[in-house]
């Protein structure tokens, strides 16, 4: 072992692992949470939804387009200012989080807002016909309907994340994408490069993996 | 105004009972039934005992049932990119409590829309629509919950929810409600699928189904909040003829049961023959043609309705009428309606009055719950003219063709 990865130091390795688990559990938590009435509220206001409202659609597109449109890596530098305002810090995990979430959130919505869409219509038009409101409408047939379509959502955005951690080692975030950056490129020692890479790609595997089957375990169709 | 429209407009208000709705008339038919003759010619049936039954055709009788659903003037246009476009033309509609009525059209004849605009799914653009005393289109949100837990739907693709199991779908209406505790809606649910023959199937998903099971779970699910209308778009048109016939039977057992006003839609006149009791015909927004099935089913006016009938009964009025070019002396139709389809009136003309008589065409069925039988006759020696005057003034119609 120590022959062959000469550099790696592994209770590091060990310790930076943990670190994204927790950016990546912590990010994609708050990105759940924001992102997912995002979404439903997205639907809701689209041309010929339920509570068609173009100038709010139009406004939130918009904003949801631009954030989409800033490449990560630019997107965290720019948030520097705003982390620091929310966490007192822009470096590690807590100091990784607030750009994590804004990146993913508008990826996420527009893809719960896709999930939205393929509810059958003729399932609102029932449940309508039973005299549900709009809210009893999100709760009791839209988001159970879109469940799996959802949880496939948050399987493609956790993976979206993974990357992004390793893409905020660039400043500091701390992780496996800290180490690959400060060992593997600026020491150049491309055994700790490997290693990083090879842990990123189990994480990754392990995500889609439980993310498929999570979406096979609700499927009614 | 277009000549069409006039006559659906006049025809509106022509409201009879449902035929096979008495109970008088009703009794006698049943013993019919029970021969289990089909033929009306090698049946010697007591008819006498009978009342004599008119049946004037668009009958001016006056209307016996408070109306359930009324249309003044309702007319709907969509608006695509700015245009208008007119799905409804300005109709009346009544229907009458506890009937079965039938609204039969093409594709885009606007019978959806018609139906839709009964609880709101679609607003109208015009005219006064009253349900169950309720003027709809001046319900609030709320009040339009609340009236549409009052009208039950069912759908063409059933539409039922794939997350739900079975049970969860038909106890979906009373969650909503909010006015039912657990065990009440379990209670209610249980019954609603013993109703419908499903109790087995409760614990299943849709997917798990097939399509008349999925549309007898549409049915649960749609009288769960236990309404007095029930509207049906299309519900068997994705079914085959006999889940169709099933899926009717059910139908028609929960209109008499449960005193279900039911607005049902088809492309089929075979569906409206089947369960209703009256019918609007429908062709490009218009009601062509509105009246108790049996008068619009035998003698459909409106070129619509001839292609409907024509359709169920497979004839093709063309092809007949050159093969009977070929065809000596007069010829007649005759349509019999109720107990008359069984009298022996064929053979006893031809003995009194010497004509010789060959059948050309003919149908013997039922209409909903009571039989009728036409038949297209050539008369030929004998004292034709005679004949023809018995058949006028027998218990039958008599349509003189050349
Ligand atoms: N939401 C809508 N927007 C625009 N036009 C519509 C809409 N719904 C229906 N139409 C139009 O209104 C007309 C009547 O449609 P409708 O759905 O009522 O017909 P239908 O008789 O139910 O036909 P089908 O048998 O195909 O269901 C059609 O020309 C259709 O294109
Ligand atoms: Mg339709």
């Amino acid at each position: 072992m120590g022959a062959l990865f000469p550099n790696v130091d592994w209770p590091e390795i060990g310790l930076a692992s943990l670190d994204t688990l927790s950016m990546l559990g912590g990010s994609l938590l708050f990105t759940v949470i924001l992102g997912l009435p995002l979404g439903v509220l997205l639907f809701l206001a689209s041309p010929r939804q339920l509570l068609e409202q173009r100038a709010l659609y139009g406004t939130l597109s918009l904003v949801v387009n631009i954030l989409r449109s800033v490449p990560f890596v630019i997107l965290l530098i720019l948030m520097i200012p705003v982390t620091v305002l929310i966490t007192g810090t822009s470096l590690g995990v807590a100091g990784a989080i607030p750009p994590l979430v804004v990146g993913a959130t508008p990826f996420f919505a527009r893809l719960v807002e896709t999930a939205l869409r393929e509810v059958d219509r003729g399932i609102i038009e029932a449940i309508q016909a039973m005299g549900a409101s709009t809210r009893q409408i999100v709760f009791h047939a839209l988001l159970p309907e879109a469940l799996p379509g959802i949880l496939a959502a948050i399987t493609v955005t956790a993976i979206t994340l993974v990357s992004y951690t390793a893409m905020s080692g660039l400043i500091g975030g701390g992780g496996l994408g800290d180490l690959a950056v400060r060992y593997g490129y600026q020491r150049y020692q491309p055994d700790v490069m490997l290693i990083t890479v090879a842990l990123l790609l189990v994480l990754v595997q392990v995500l889609q993996t439980a993310g498929d089957w999570l979406v096979l375990r609700f499927s009614r169709k | 105004m277009p000549a069409e429209h006039r006559h659906g407009a006049e025809t509106a208000l022509n409201t009879r009972p449902a035929p096979g709705r008495d109970p008088a008339l009703f009794r006698p038919l049943r013993c019919l039934w029970g021969t289990r003759l089909r033929h009306p010619f090698t049946l010697r049936v007591p008819t006498g005992k009978l009342a004599p039954r008119t049946h004037p055709v668009r009958s001016e009788q006056p209307i016996r049932f408070p109306h359930v659903i009324d249309f003044h003037q309702v007319h709907k246009a969509y608006h695509v990119n700015g245009q208008a476009i007119a799905a409804l033309q300005p109709c009346d509609l009544h229907i009458a409590r506890g009937e079965v009525f039938g609204i039969i059209g093409h594709s885009g004849a606007g019978k959806s829309t018609l139906l839709r605009l009964i609880n709101r799914l679609e607003a109208a653009s015009g005219g006064r629509i009253v349900v169950d005393g309720e003027d709809v289109t001046a319900l609030d949100a709320d009040g339009l919950r609340s009236f549409r837990r009052r009208v039950g739907m069912i759908f063409q693709h059933f539409n039922l929810l794939a997350s739900k199991t079975v049970a969860d779908n038909v106890a979906l209406p009373l969650k909503l409600a909010g006015e039912l505790d657990a065990s009440q809606i379990d209670q209610r649910v249980a019954a609603l699928l013993a109703r419908v023959g499903l109790t087995d199937q409760a614990r299943k998903y849709p997917a798990q189904l097939s399509g008349g099971q999925k549309q007898r779970v549409g049915i649960a699910r749609a009288l769960a909040t236990e309404p007095k209308i029930l509207l049906c778009d299309e519900a068997t048109s994705a079914l085959d003829p006999q889940t169709t016939a099933s899926v009717l039977a059910l139908l028609a057992q929960l209109n008499r049961e449960l005193d279900l006003t039911v607005v049902l839609i088809t492309h089929e006149m075979d569906v409206i023959r089947r369960v209703c009791d009256r019918v609007a015909v429908m062709d490009a927004g218009v009601i062509v043609e509105q009246g108790a099935v049996a008068d619009v089913f035998l003698h459909p006016q409106h070129i619509t309705t001839r292609r409907f009938v024509q359709e169920a009964e497979q004839v093709d009025e063309d092809a007949q009428r050159d093969d009977f070019a070929h065809v000596p002396g007069r010829i007649l139709r005759l349509t019999f309606r109720g107990a008359s389809t069984y009298a022996p009136l064929l053979g006893s003309v031809a003995r009194e009055t010497g004509a010789d008589f060959s059948i050309l065409a003919g149908r013997i069925d039922h209409i909903k719950d009571s039989p009728y039988g036409q038949l297209t006759l050539a008369l030929t020696g004998g004292n034709t003219d005679a004949a023809i005057a018995r058949f006028a003034s027998a218990d039958v119609h008599l349509e003189v063709m050349r």
